[in-house]
């Protein structure tokens, strides 16, 4: 599972950073550095914070397969 | 063509963000034949702003990066091959492997690369880096890891800045060259370029600006050091050449549409327009290979290397490629960016260099949180935030009324204006600067800046 976040919509209400601590860390007061593979154990966390997030900037889903002819 | 545009063969040559949410779009949009993303890159689709903040942080891995879909876009996906020709009129699209693809609608999407140092022989070395892919962050992040003594970097745009705040982080010595006089001049103008500056020193960064690297110097094939163009010299143990991007449009050299070192002109729908200035009703074209004109800044066309603007204009153009006329839609986005450095969160909102004046209006330099307005002839016509980026959609509300500069007395919180009146903006020639601009005014009319690009090679 990956996930990206839009941080053009991000205004760092960190609703994500105390959902998912593993996952979403701010960097200074306000800038978001995220981990774009989502461990398994993480995913339920990170659900949660797709949903908390007041500006809906969290996307996940499954990344492109390669193989996909 | 066929009748009903959601039939028919559509291909999409770029497989990186606007390429792939073009893709889904189309399908969400009801697109029901066959769809082709060719992708000179092996990797499927990856998101690249991380590569030059976690990745080289050491945080994520460079691979990890895959963009999620929001759904399966029901693709024939052609990667690691490139798009080398266009047949306009036999409509298809030919490849380095020797076929070509038809279609009835054409998607360009082929973005940018990162541009070179200029002498080939300096650029052989081995440390001498550029960063664009995840291959080139991969070999980067490698060689952080390994602890360099000191790291050259050669361009303080926002990703020569972003590279030298990583390096910071992780403990290495970091040398600056800057052509302009100072760093991110370019997108945000002279006073926030100070303020820069100063992030920079403060933590540690060997910046210099107004200044060349005249050579890279070489022993035994590896990178040991530069010249400068006053003197100077710095020995260091890796380079990353951050010059900013070049078009990827060589491949479109015989294709008669308006392509030139900003992009492929189009017009406000995405349609690419041809060389004679004639607008195509087959060939879209998104993402930062595209040239389009903007009616908040004065209709000039705009290219724009954006993360929002690539995914906002694929959505538009997939949009038009599979709707009748009358149900199309025009790209009329304001442009938005982010950079991440020195632990501060940099945002944009609208275009600064489209400024005369700029007034900080919240905050200050020296609180290193701060709202910078940005006036052109009596109007607002950008903002940057600094660390206070929950302003910034009140501000694109100013610029999209084209409300007056400067912004009175309590416009954002009830405070009077930090600075009592507006300085020059400070906006240098893009000629001056090591790396290019993000984004570029490119002029009013969609053939001025036509030029039929042959590659040298």
């Amino acid at each position: 599972m990956r996930i990206v976040v839009d941080l053009t919509r991000c205004q760092a209400y960190a609703q994500c950073v105390f959902l998912a601590p593993q996952v979403f860390e701010l960097h200074g007061e306000e800038a978001l550095l995220y981990r774009p593979d989502v461990p398994e154990e993480q995913l339920d966390r990170v659900r949660e914070a797709v949903v908390a997030c007041p500006v809906r900037a969290i996307l996940v889903g499954e990344a492109v397969d390669a193989g996909a002819e | 063509m066929p009748s009903d545009p959601r039939e028919g063969r559509i291909v999409v040559v770029g497989a990186s963000l606007a390429g792939l949410r073009a893709a889904e779009a189309l399908r969400e949009e009801g697109f029901t034949g066959p769809l082709t993303v060719v992708g000179e890159e092996h990797r499927p689709p990856y998101d690249r702003p991380p590569l030059s903040k976690q990745v080289l942080l050491g945080t994520a891995a460079p691979d990890t990066t895959g963009l999620p879909m929001r759904r399966d876009p029901d693709a024939q996906w052609r990667l690691g091959v490139r798009a080398t020709g266009l047949d306009p009129l036999a409509k298809r699209v030919l490849l380095a492997d020797g076929e070509s693809l038809p279609y009835d609608r054409l998607l360009i999407a082929t973005g940018t690369r990162a541009r070179p140092w200029p002498h080939p022989q300096q650029a052989a070395l081995d440390g001498v880096f550029t960063l664009r892919t995840s291959e080139d962050a991969a070999r980067l992040a490698e060689r952080l890891a390994a602890g360099p003594r000191r790291v050259l970097v050669i361009g303080a745009g926002f990703t020569g800045s972003e590279i030298a705040s990583a390096c910071r982080e992780r403990g290495i010595e970091v040398t600056v060259a800057e052509r302009g006089p100072g760093p991110l001049v370019g997108a945000l103008g002279g006073t926030l370029a100070k303020l820069a500056a100063a992030m920079q020193r403060a933590h540690g960064v060997d910046l210099r600006c107004a200044v060349t690297v005249s050579a890279l110097r070489g022993r035994d094939g590896r990178f040991v050091g530069a010249d400068f163009s006053d003197g100077s010299r710095v020995e260091a143990d890796l380079c990353v050449v951050a010059l900013g991007a070049i078009r990827n449009i060589e491949w479109l050299a015989d294709a008669g549409l308006a392509a030139g070192p900003h992009g492929i002109a189009c017009d406000a729908g995405c349609r690419a327009v041809d060389m004679y200035g004639i607008v195509t009703d087959d060939i879209f074209v998104a993402g930062d290979i595209a040239r389009f004109p903007h009616p908040l800044f004065d209709y000039q066309m705009l290219s724009l290397e954006h993360w929002g603007n690539a995914v906002a204009q694929a959505e538009v153009a997939a949009h038009n490629m599979v709707s009748p006329g009358p149900l199309r839609r025009p790209h009329l986005t304001v442009p938005v960016f982010w950079s991440s450095q020195f632990g501060f969160n940099i945002k944009s909102v609208g275009v600064p260099a489209f400024s005369d004046q700029v007034v900080i209006a919240q905050g200050s330099l020296a609180e290193r949180r701060l709202v910078a307005v940005y006036g052109y002839r009596g109007r607002i016509t950008a903002a940057v935030t600094v660390n206070m980026a929950k302003w910034l959609e009140h501000y694109q509300g100013l610029i999209e009324s084209a409300a007056t500069f400067p912004p009175g007395p309590g416009a954002a919180d009830g405070q009077p204006l930090v600075t009592e009146f507006p300085i020059p903006s400070d906006v240098p020639d893009a000629r001056g600067l090591s790396h290019g601009p993000t984004v570029a005014l490119t002029g009013h009319l969609p053939v001025r800046r036509l030029t039929v690009v042959r590659s040298a090679g």
